[in-house]
């Protein structure tokens, strides 16, 4: 029991009338780690974490918290909370009121209660904003009130519906600080919910990527970006240059399907045949701060994209319409299995 | 590429704007914010004026005047006998306890009827259902106001079918009166209690019921720390209309209110039978007294705050 996971789904699944939202999820998240489920709209993500909340029952399947079968279990009778995608505070209620909610539920007096939320305001930097109601509070300080709300209870596992979806680029990148802070400060398990593989891939011990109510690839950041091992995963984490068919015969030199990131591609004026290149035209060239992007139609008959640094490159307006080689070494070619 | 977009463009030519009569006057208002503003609103506030506020205004007035009692004409000499009459007639004062109770009773039964109606209506059914239920709940006002109160009067007979009923259980039915009354009242302003609650829990995001059941809340603290306090100027707004609708009504209870009267009938048979309009006018104005009294402390219990 000791080694018990923070979060066991087996089998989990969910249907809305003949639509399955959730197909067949199985799942382990251990104690303390920073899981993600990333994934499109409509991929099941968010239902997954509504059906470890309670909020939805599943169809068929069971959810485990710390070995404890809670699957017929309502919502406040589980050890989780939720952060929600729309913070959900209470509008008639202070700051302080809202952070001390779920304390007063279960019974606290007003006195401890009150020290603790304040307490729970001073960890996300909102000490002097208890009186305030919520909407006189700017996205991201509600973002933190939530945050405080469902920390303050200690629960075992805390649910993020993608929290950060709201807020501006900057406060996005500092609040994404903050909860990688905060998580490793409380110790406790966060399965955060989200759609930007870019904060999923900063933020995660582990990812799980959905598509169609399914988990179609579960690992590290590391191990999701640069070994995908399938098409949707490569096309959906970053942008990837995906071979497939007669093409990547043409290409990789072998039958398959595969993917190559743009940035592991570099592009050459001139043609230079040989093993693990290709010819083809510039397009057009991408200006995007540290880097270009440079898009070549390639004689094989695809386009792709190369991403490469404004140095190596030197003047890109005159690159467009060049005859180029763009080339890869062998090991940044990854085999998708389709 | 520039050569194609020119001959597209040529090919579906954007008409210029026509100067018009209409647009130079769109144009003028555009630019004049106060004319606009006067144009909005002058027929709404010419009627509102007229029709509402001298007419109240008359009212108030007419109490203070006073009827020859040799002619029946109302003749304008100030005097406060009326006011006087309605403050002190123990008549009065009966009534007016009677008409309170009625439409705080009635308010009372409307909200316990309403608020489980409309929570299940807003939160509970299917978005068809909820179509369905909306139309079922708005159908009684389609049907005339009397034909209801008559429809009441059959089933609260001592023939009836509420004596029907109850006859298996040796139970007496309440026969007319004050019951009947709040009965039949309760039922006509229940629709006008259950909308305005219903559009409160509309505006309740579910997420905050689920956040609070999220942090451990059961079914009723949730309820009670979080839907009831957001719905409460709902429930208030629908108070005022069942309070107040109740307070004038005179017909229900001359239809099934047996000898029982409320100031409704006392404002009539003074205006009808005895040819007192002076005096009507005063009793009008004890449920306009309560009615100010009701919205005042409403106001003070900071109710309506959120609203």
């Amino acid at each position: 029991m000791t080694t018990a996971p923070a979060i066991r789904l087996t089998a989990l699944t969910k249907s809305f009338g003949s639509v399955h939202a959730v197909d067949g999820v199985n799942l382990d998240v251990a104690p303390g780690e920073f899981f993600s489920m990333l994934g499109p709209s409509g991929s099941g993500k968010t239902t997954v974490l509504r059906l470890i909340a309670g909020f939805e029952k599943p169809t068929s399947g069971s959810i485990e918290l710390f070995g404890d079968d809670v699957t017929a279990k309502a919502p406040f009778d589980r050890d989780v909370n939720t952060v929600f995608q729309d913070y959900a505070l209470f509008p008639h209620m202070s700051v302080l009121e809202n952070v001390a909610y779920g304390l007063r539920v279960r019974g606290m007096a007003k006195k401890e209660r009150t020290e603790r939320a304040a307490a729970a305001l001073e960890t996300v930097r909102l000490g002097g904003l208890g009186d305030r109601k919520p909407s006189q509070l700017s996205g991201g300080q509600r973002q933190r009130v939530a945050l405080a709300r469902a920390t303050v209870v200690e629960p075992k596992v805390l649910l993020l519906d993608e929290p950060l979806g709201a807020l501006d680029l900057k406060l996005r990148e500092q609040m994404q600080v903050e909860l990688k802070e905060i998580q490793r400060a409380l110790g406790i398990t966060f399965i955060f919910v989200t759609h930007d593989q870019e904060e999923a891939l900063t933020l995660s011990d582990r990812i799980a990527v959905f598509s169609e109510g399914r988990i179609v690839q579960l690992g590290t950041p590391r191990e999701i970006y640069e070994r995908p091992t399938n098409s949707f995963v490569a096309d959906f984490v970053g942008t990837s240059n995906v071979f497939t068919g007669p093409v990547a015969q043409q290409v990789v030199g072998k039958s398959g399907d595969f993917s190559i990131r743009p940035e592991r591609m570099s592009v050459k004026v001139g043609a230079a045949k040989g093993a693990n290149s290709a010819a083809g035209n510039v397009v057009e060239t991408i200006y995007i701060g540290g880097n270009t992007r440079v898009v070549v139609d390639l004689d094989a008959g695809q386009r792709v994209n190369v991403m490469v640094s404004n140095e190596s490159l030197g003047d890109a307006d005159k690159l467009r319409g060049a005859a180029v080689t763009v080339s890869w070494s062998a090991s940044d070619v990854v085999t998708l299995a389709g | 590429m520039t050569s194609d977009t020119t001959s597209r463009r040529d090919a579906a030519a954007v008409p210029p704007i026509r100067d018009t009569a209409a647009r130079r006057g769109s144009v003028f208002l555009s630019s004049h914010p106060r004319a606009r503003l006067w144009l909005l609103l002058s027929a709404p506030l010419t009627w509102l004026v007229v029709v509402y506020i001298v007419a109240l205004v008359a009212l108030l007035i007419t109490a203070f005047w006073k009827v020859d009692s040799f002619t029946g004409e109302i003749q304008i000499d100030w005097t406060l006998d009326n006011i006087v009459t309605v403050v002190t007639g123990s008549l009065y004062h009966v009534v007016t306890l009677r008409t309170l109770g009625v439409a705080l009773a009635v308010t009372i039964i409307d909200i316990a009827l309403a608020l489980p109606i409309a929570f299940y209506m807003a939160k509970v059914a299917s978005p068809r259902m909820q179509r369905i239920l909306v139309i079922a709940v708005l159908m009684p006002l389609w049907a005339s106001y009397l034909v209801k109160v008559y429809a009441w009067r059959s089933v609260l007979s001592g023939e009836g079918i509420l004596q029907w009923v109850l006859n298996p259980f040796g139970i007496e039915g309440p026969g007319y009166g004050i019951t009947a009354t709040i009965m039949t009242l309760s039922y006509l302003w229940l629709p006008y209690v259950i909308l305005p609650i219903y559009a409160g829990l509309e505006r309740v995001p579910d997420s905050l019921i689920e956040a609070s059941s999220d942090l451990g809340a059961k079914s009723w603290a949730s309820i009670r720390h979080i839907v009831f306090p957001m719905i409460l100027p709902a429930i208030i707004a629908g108070s005022i209309f069942s309070f107040c609708l109740s307070l004038g009504d005179y017909i229900t209870v001359n239809i099934v209110g047996g000898a029982s009267q409320m100031l409704g009938n006392l404002v009539y048979t003074n205006v009808g039978t005895a040819n007192n309009l002076p005096l009507a006018a005063a009793v009008a104005l004890i449920p306009i007294v309560i009615i100010f009294g009701y919205l005042f402390t409403v106001r003070r219990t900071g109710a309506l705050d959120n609203l």
